[in-house]
């Protein structure tokens, strides 16, 4: 029928992608049965925004490896369903690939609700687990083989708010009061108490601090009453949907803040960072990756640069700053880790990323114990100068300067945010 | 594996009228059946596959009791069915339970909602009803949203223990077998319930309810019987969600597809008899999950879609009705 | 002006802006079904809809998107009788309409879903429309047109509706198809064929809707969802056939909306309206506005 054949050309056209490269010049090509890597990644349903850009990192990732040789001398093979977002769907997709796929490998999908219904699958097999985008997942199951790309670290509490808080009291003069905004959600409820538990460290007074539900339609009330009680700074935790009508309202209500910002997840998406604009300006911005030339390691122009012609052609996220290189990481760490040990051995692989530093696309890893980083790398970021929706001004250094950590820092901080007015 | 045992069973109750307890012992027998094939089988995703359609059978035969044999229309299926799953989860962490006390603390928790949905609902009828009920999805779901202490919007995890009990060789094949019981007693309950008196009075009800409560029949006390009765299994059904992917949270337990499939699979089954919802679900959630792993991308959700609605317009009485016109 | 009271006329006034989005989403509704009905629980999905087309038309004519819309209406007022058309072929003539029929429509609201993110992918789309950066203000209250606009638009269309439903025998004619189907027969009139008419009415509605909708915030294949308890909510409470009924409830559902998450936050603000809805339920089926049975 009509799906199977669209199927069939998927394969089609991965099978060609996977074989051009090789042939045009390989160095050795691959031989042997493939090292199967398995997992689910979201294709459809709420997450696949950021599925889809993962899977295209993941697949230049497979492409690469392959040209070059392969893994170990044998080809690797993506094996990947769609979970439709549901973490419902998942443990059936992991025994499966266990099971009856037979995968040597397995890595997660994108975001905590779809790795923590993983865990109990990989467990029971022993399995090593590199995660992609999961907050404190391993928090409750403490396995040992368990490993996170996500560059929160292990402790949100302490750490995750540290740059805002950091820009903040570095003001002239410092801030006072501190409004909480967040999204009722797993990882914006992690980032709120970090920011909750630091401003009280700091000594600012909390004069506004609630959750939204992620049904909410009109901003403009909470805006208000934030406006209402007279913060001298905003921590907004958010996703895109509700980023846009935040910000938004935030315009519309004419706000002043001397800082606004937080994790709120919406200009990482390139469609929302054309729709907004100069409302951007100022607007401080938790992140994993600017293009800015502090932060540039081996790899990571080359991985943007193959990817934004192919988000092109298959209409996903156009410039690929957010999860892509995070994606391709995810596969670099396991990468380094099998060529280190040489065979495809569970307890041997968790042993070496214990033990070893990886570099990858978004710079030198360590993992901890519990899988987390080591070192958290928790960038805050400041849009500036933003003019017009054009794209290619996103593409440039100096849009987006880093402010926090210092040792990545690429500009100044200004403020304050008044949402493009 | 267990559909097969399942169908096999179907096939052998069908044909001639059989008693209660001669059902319930049939059965049981097929669920023996059932759990020894698996066992025997024993391949996790096996399991894992069968749990997943054998919780939508319950889920399915649930909905049937009140949708098939009463008519009314409850879209609130997901909102029973996370109250089960959450009952677990607030059962097990705050006394500590297992799965099985905290499944009957589960069909006692869905019973009481039930019963209030039919105290709250009874003058409702038709579309009314199914939206009261669409309401209570959104109000229940803000409530366990604002509600901590089973991890509120962050989700809980229910970690499974180590152990576990005999004979079986993993936690998943226990789910399974606990999943294949409760699937063959509520379709042993859903069958008790059309050939007595409450399934005449309910089919009463559901053909005109003035009619019925003209001739004497107790609409209001039925319906809330019905609620209740299915507002428990629903929550039975959603109870052992936690163990299975040890994690939940209120989008997923509260997901449309719960409410869409406990609809859509009596529906394709056959709303009529306690054969439609099992055919149906066995036949839907089978081909969810294989297409989950084969066809593996948006298009599969398409499945659901057009099934539905190629049925509903090709065979309005349900595979059952296919059949009973054919023969 | 007292801190305190500006917050509240705000948030007033801001229900009201969101109750003009509300009611334009229940208005088609209302139609189909109040009047005609069909419990076209795909309606939110339709809307959907027609933001997402009216999203792609903007990227490539710049046009405005309410315009868009409003061109669009006789493309979904064709779709929407073409779907009349098969309902009533396979249920309505069969008086299977019940389940069967919300089965249908589930189904449908699925094959729209799963198509866009098919056709479109899964991102969210937006428009810019020339008006959305702009806030009107009257003292300390606020008007931003992002809201307005669309809300006066859809104010605009509810009123030539009903002045369509008093004034011109067909309009008549279809409220007249809401009470009596035989009395129709009698005049001569196909009761089919106006609610063929007036189907396709409600799905052009949910056109018009879309445009509003794609204004106000992105759109992605699912933001139909939150929709689906709120517009029936407003449908129900409205009293069904009436579309002033309609739109006062919209009004008030927004309205109950917005002054919640202005004072007790806004988590607990779907459960309030909510719990208004089935508090009327409970008390007074017919709802607000409706006649009594």
């Amino acid at each position: 029928m009509k799906d199977i054949s669209r199927r069939d050309l998927g394969r089609l056209a991965l099978a060609a992608a996977a074989t051009v490269p090789a042939t045009a010049r390989a160095q050795t090509a691959p031989s042997g049965p493939p090292i199967r890597i398995g997992y689910s990644m979201s294709l459809s349903g709420g997450l696949a925004g950021n599925g889809r850009p993962a899977l295209l990192a993941h697949r230049i990732w497979a492409e690469e490896v392959n040209a070059k040789g392969g893994l170990l001398g044998r080809p690797v093979e993506l094996v990947h369903y769609d979970d439709q977002s549901t973490g419902a769907q998942v443990p059936g997709i992991y025994t499966k690939l266990i099971d009856v796929d037979k995968v040597d490998l397995v890595i997660s999908g994108y975001a905590t609700a779809i790795i923590a219904p993983a865990m109990p699958v990989v467990m029971q097999r022993n399995m090593t687990f590199v995660s992609l985008f999961g907050t404190g997942v391993n928090a409750d199951f403490k396995y040992d083989r368990y490993f996170s790309i996500n560059p929160a670290g292990s402790n949100v509490k302490e750490t995750f708010a540290k740059g805002f808080m950091d820009i903040a009291m570095a003001m002239d003069p410092k801030p006072r009061s501190i409004g909480l905004v967040n999204l009722d959600s797993d990882f914006h409820q992690r980032t709120a108490e970090s920011a909750r538990h630091l401003a009280r460290e700091n000594r600012l007074r909390i004069v506004y601090d609630r959750a939204y539900p992620p049904s909410t339609v009109d901003f403009t009330p909470i805006i208000r009453s934030v406006q209402a009680a007279r913060p001298d700074i905003v921590f907004v935790g958010s996703y895109p949907p509700d980023t846009a009508g935040l910000l938004r309202a935030a315009s519309e209500l004419r706000v002043n803040f001397q800082l606004f910002g937080g994790p709120m997840i919406g200009p990482h998406i390139t469609a929302q960072k054309m729709q907004l604009g100069p409302i951007l300006n100022n607007l401080v911005v938790w992140d994993v990756y600017a293009p800015e030339p502090t932060l540039q390691f081996p790899g990571t122009q080359a991985l943007i640069e193959r990817y934004q012609p192919l988000a092109a052609r298959e209409n996903t996220d156009a410039l690929g700053h957010y999860v892509p290189p995070l994606a391709y990481a995810q596969m670099q760490v396991l990468e380094q880790a099998v060529r280190r040990v040489g065979r495809i051995d569970q307890a041997a692989l968790a042993a070496d990323m214990h033990a070893n530093q990886f570099d990858t696309v978004i710079g030198p890893l360590r993992f901890d114990a519990m899988g987390e980083w080591t070192e958290e790398r928790n960038l805050y970021t400041q849009y500036q100068g933003v003019q017009g929706n054009g794209i290619d001004q996103f593409k440039k250094a100096g849009t987006q300067v880093i402010l926090y950590p210092q040792r990545y820092k690429s500009g100044e901080f200004r403020k304050p945010y008044t949402a493009g007015a | 594996m267990s559909e097969t045992a399942i169908t096999a069973m179907a096939a052998r109750s069908a044909p001639r009228r059989m008693s209660h307890p001669a059902f319930w012992l049939a059965s049981i027998a097929a669920a023996l059946v059932a759990i020894i094939a698996l066992r025997a089988f024993g391949s996790e995703y096996a399991y894992f596959a069968a749990t997943f359609v054998l919780q939508y059978v319950v889920l399915a035969t649930a909905w049937n009791i009140l949708g098939g044999y009463a008519g009314y229309v409850n879209f609130g299926a997901a909102a029973f069915f996370a109250a089960g799953a959450y009952t677990t989860v607030a059962i097990g962490k705050a006394l500590g339970l297992s799965l099985l006390p905290c499944i009957a603390f589960a069909a006692a928790v869905g019973g009481a909602l039930g019963f209030g949905t039919g105290i709250l609902t009874l003058r409702l009828r038709g579309a009314y009803f199914a939206i009261a009920t669409l309401c209570l999805s959104v109000v229940l779901q803000t409530l366990v949203v604002n509600w901590d202490y089973v991890g509120g919007s962050r989700g809980a995890y229910v970690i499974r223990p180590r152990e576990v009990p005999w004979p079986f060789d993993s936690y998943s094949g226990y789910l399974c077998a606990i999943m294949v019981v409760l699937a063959a007693a509520s379709v042993a309950i859903a069958r008790s319930i059309e050939t007595s008196r409450l399934g005449l009075g309910l089919a009463a009800l559901r053909d005109d309810e003035a009619a019925a409560e003209a001739a004497g029949v107790p609409t209001l006390r039925l319906k809330l019987v019905a609620t209740t009765i299915s507002g428990a299994m629903m929550a039975v059904a959603g109870a052992p969600l936690p163990y299975l992917g040890s994690y939940v949270e209120p989008n997923s337990a509260f997901g449309l597809a719960y409410a869409v499939n406990a609809i859509a699979m009596p529906l394709i089954g056959g709303t009529g008899s306690w054969a439609g919802p099992l055919i149906g679900a066995i036949l839907l959630a089978s081909l969810q999950q294989a297409a989950t792993v084969t066809i593996s991308s948006a298009a599969n959700l398409l499945i659901v879609g057009v099934v539905l609605v190629v049925f509903v317009c090709a065979a309005p009485h349900g595979i059952i009705g296919l059949f009973r016109r054919r023969a | 002006m007292d801190p305190d009271l500006a917050l509240l006329l705000n948030g007033i006034v801001s229900g009201l802006l969101l109750g003009g989005l509300y009611a334009a989403a229940a208005a088609g509704l209302s139609v189909s079904f109040g009047m005609l009905d069909v419990v076209n629980i795909a309606h939110p999905a339709f809307m959907v809809l027609g933001s997402l087309i009216v999203a792609l038309l903007w990227a490539a004519t710049g046009l405005d998107p309410l315009l868009l819309s409003i061109l669009l209406t006789p493309a979904f007022w064709a779709l929407g009788a073409a779907i009349y058309v098969a309902y009533h072929h396979f249920f309505e003539r069969r008086g299977d309409e019940a389940i069967q029929g919300l089965a249908f429509f589930f189904g449908v609201m699925f094959i729209i879903e799963v198509g866009l993110v098919l056709a479109i992918g899964p991102e969210q789309h937006f428009v810019d429309a020339a008006y959305a950066n702009t806030t009107w203000r009257l003292g300390e209250i606020d008007l931003p047109l992002r809201m307005l606009v669309p809300a006066l638009v859809s104010f605009a269309a509810i009123g030539g509706l009903v002045l369509f439903l008093r004034r011109t025998f067909t309009g008549r004619a279809i409220a007249a198809v809401a009470q009596d189907r035989e009395a129709l027969r009698l005049l001569a009139i196909d009761p089919v064929r106006i609610k063929r008419l007036a189907f396709g009415i409600s799905i052009a509605m949910a056109a018009l809707a879309g445009g509003a909708l794609v204004v106000v915030q992105p759109v992605d294949a699912w933001s139909g969802h939150v929709f689906i308890g709120r517009v029936f909510a407003v449908v129900i409470m409205g009293g069904l056939s009436s579309l002033g009924g309609c739109v006062l409830a919209a009004l008030a559902f927004g309205v109950v909306e917005n002054v919640t998450a202005s004072f007790y936050g806004p988590s607990w603000s779907p459960a309030v309206a909510f719990g208004c809805l089935l508090l009327v339920l409970a008390v007074r089926p017919q709802g607000f506005f409706g006649r009594t049975a």
